[in-house]
């Protein structure tokens, strides 16, 4: 595809930033998103914590559940698809949704490769935990990177640990000269000309967000001053007690991420969070983080 | 000249980089005293629809639309919308800063999105630019004043209205700097500088 092409699908993900995108699963909940002031959607049939809870094979959703978000809301309806499941992607591209997710948080269908993004006219977002992944993925084409976290956990510690590692690994990038960059890349597993951008950009090439486990305002604060540009609410507004009310003050929090007077107004009165999970309680096999490669 | 990027959501970055090409000061407006310090606006593209929550949320239509009464005004993409005077969406509520009606999204989804050569008038001068298409709202009335700066199929794309300029599509996304400079750099006509931008 030719490089405008890549251009314009980078260019959505600009329009994204500084914005909440949330996981809904009908169009009630779309409804409440978009409402609330959401930037987008991510359309799936079950939200991490149920997926969790209920365990099976988690798949693409269903395309009239889709097609019925679609038709509720006027902001961009992201989908899922399973980590190298291209036909699914196929089929959310003939569907028109505007991001496809290659996403952890449904069953892997491919165990060595992910999804060739570069095909497709639709932008891709994907998942990482460090560097070399977010940079693996943007040279199989993906147009945003966000951090992987640990999806319905309503715990923050591993996007914050993502973030962190992604940010720290571009730092010391920038500090090498080119004669390291080749034995970085080969450390990084990422390709070189990637390496060489970023080294040279002092930032990933395309919009880095935060992902997995944002559960409030001060969660999403946070991701954003650890350097996030957008950040992602899976299950932790319609697990929570109040969705309408939380989504609209995970969307003030965003914009207003570094005044923490008006995060404390925008934080009073809530009702309750989601419940959350410990991390060191998830059984490592259980720990979707852990897919994707 | 020191210039304001509304910075409630969207592509707030990518201006900020055509302005330091340009040489401009800018700082990024998230509150509507932040209005005094600067004399002239950027609004971005994102989504119209956030925009209007936060913009409510702060208070910011009234000033903004006295602000425009004496200083200058660029929208892109959400920008247009938010500078219109009328909107098909009832979750937006626009500025009417410019005399024109809007459609969200009249391209269609992102799928439909692109880049494709146009052709402006600016100041009577002519030039082909790449501009890039995302999401992009359509003008679907416009008013007597409005003057036309760049039409796609034969359906206006840029417009201007006094000081204002409004666009469906993205310059800051091809670091084209024409629109910006006609607006913030004091009526000069699309000069020479431009030449290594253009498509």
């Amino acid at each position: 595809m030719s490089k405008s092409n890549y251009e314009v699908k980078v260019g959505l993900a600009e329009m994204l930033k500084g914005g909440v995108i949330m996981d809904v699963m009908n169009p009630e909940q779309a409804r409440i998103a978009e409402d609330a002031g959401a930037v987008a959607v991510m359309a799936l049939e079950r939200i991490p914590a149920l997926i969790r809870e209920e365990g099976g094979i988690s798949r693409m959703s269903d395309p009239e559940m889709i097609k019925d978000i679609q038709k509720e809301v006027s902001i961009p309806v992201m989908a899922k698809v399973r980590i190298g499941h291209f036909a699914e992607a196929q089929i959310l591209e003939a569907l028109e949704v505007d991001f496809i997710d290659e996403s952890e948080v449904l069953t892997p269908a491919d165990e060595h490769n992910h999804v060739w993004k570069h095909d497709f006219k639709v932008p891709f977002v994907c998942g990482c935990r460090d560097l070399g992944e977010a940079l693996r993925r943007i040279g199989e084409g993906a147009a945003m990177i966000r951090t992987k976290g640990e999806a319905g956990s309503g715990n923050i510690v591993e996007a914050v640990r993502h973030m962190r590692k992604v940010i720290s690994q571009i730092k010391e990038l920038t500090t090498m000269g080119n004669d390291e960059l080749m034995a970085q890349a080969k450390e990084l597993g990422a390709p070189f000309s990637l390496v060489q951008q970023v080294s040279k950009l002092g930032k990933l090439p395309v919009p880095n967000f935060a992902a997995g486990g944002i559960a409030t305002p001060a969660d999403a604060s946070l991701m954003m001053q650890l350097g996030a540009e957008t950040v992602f609410v899976g299950s932790g507004i319609f697990m929570s007690e109040d969705p309408s009310s939380r989504a609209n003050a995970i969307v003030e929090a965003v914009t207003y991420f570094d005044d923490a007077e008006k995060l404390a107004s925008i934080s009073h009165g809530l009702k309750k969070a989601m419940e959350g999970l410990d991390i060191a309680k998830i059984p490592e096999e259980e720990r979707l983080q852990e897919r994707g490669w | 000249m020191n210039i304001g990027i509304l910075a409630l959501q969207g592509d707030v970055e990518k201006h900020g980089h055509v302005l330091s090409d340009l040489g401009l000061e800018y700082i990024f407006v998230r509150y509507p005293d932040e209005l005094n310090e600067v004399n002239g606006l950027i609004i971005p593209g994102g989504e119209s629809t956030t925009l209007t929550k936060l913009m409510n949320k702060s208070h910011f239509h009234k000033p903004i639309k006295k602000f425009a009464e004496k200083n200058p005004i660029l929208g892109t993409c959400a920008g247009m919308i938010m500078m219109s005077k009328n909107v098909n969406h009832p979750l937006v509520d626009p500025l009417g800063i410019i005399d024109v009606d809007v459609d969200r999204n009249a391209y269609g989804r992102q799928v439909h999105s692109f880049v494709d050569k146009l052709s402006v008038r600016l100041n009577g001068d002519s030039k082909t630019i790449a501009a890039t298409f995302i999401r992009a709202p359509k003008i679907t009335k416009i008013g007597k004043n409005v003057e036309i700066l760049a039409e796609f199929n034969n359906e206006p794309c840029a417009v201007k209205q006094g000081q204002h300029i409004a666009l469906s599509f993205h310059p800051e996304l091809n670091n084209i700097t024409l629109f910006h400079k006609a607006v913030f750099c004091n009526k000069g006509s699309i000069n020479k500088q431009e030449s290594s931008h253009a498509a």
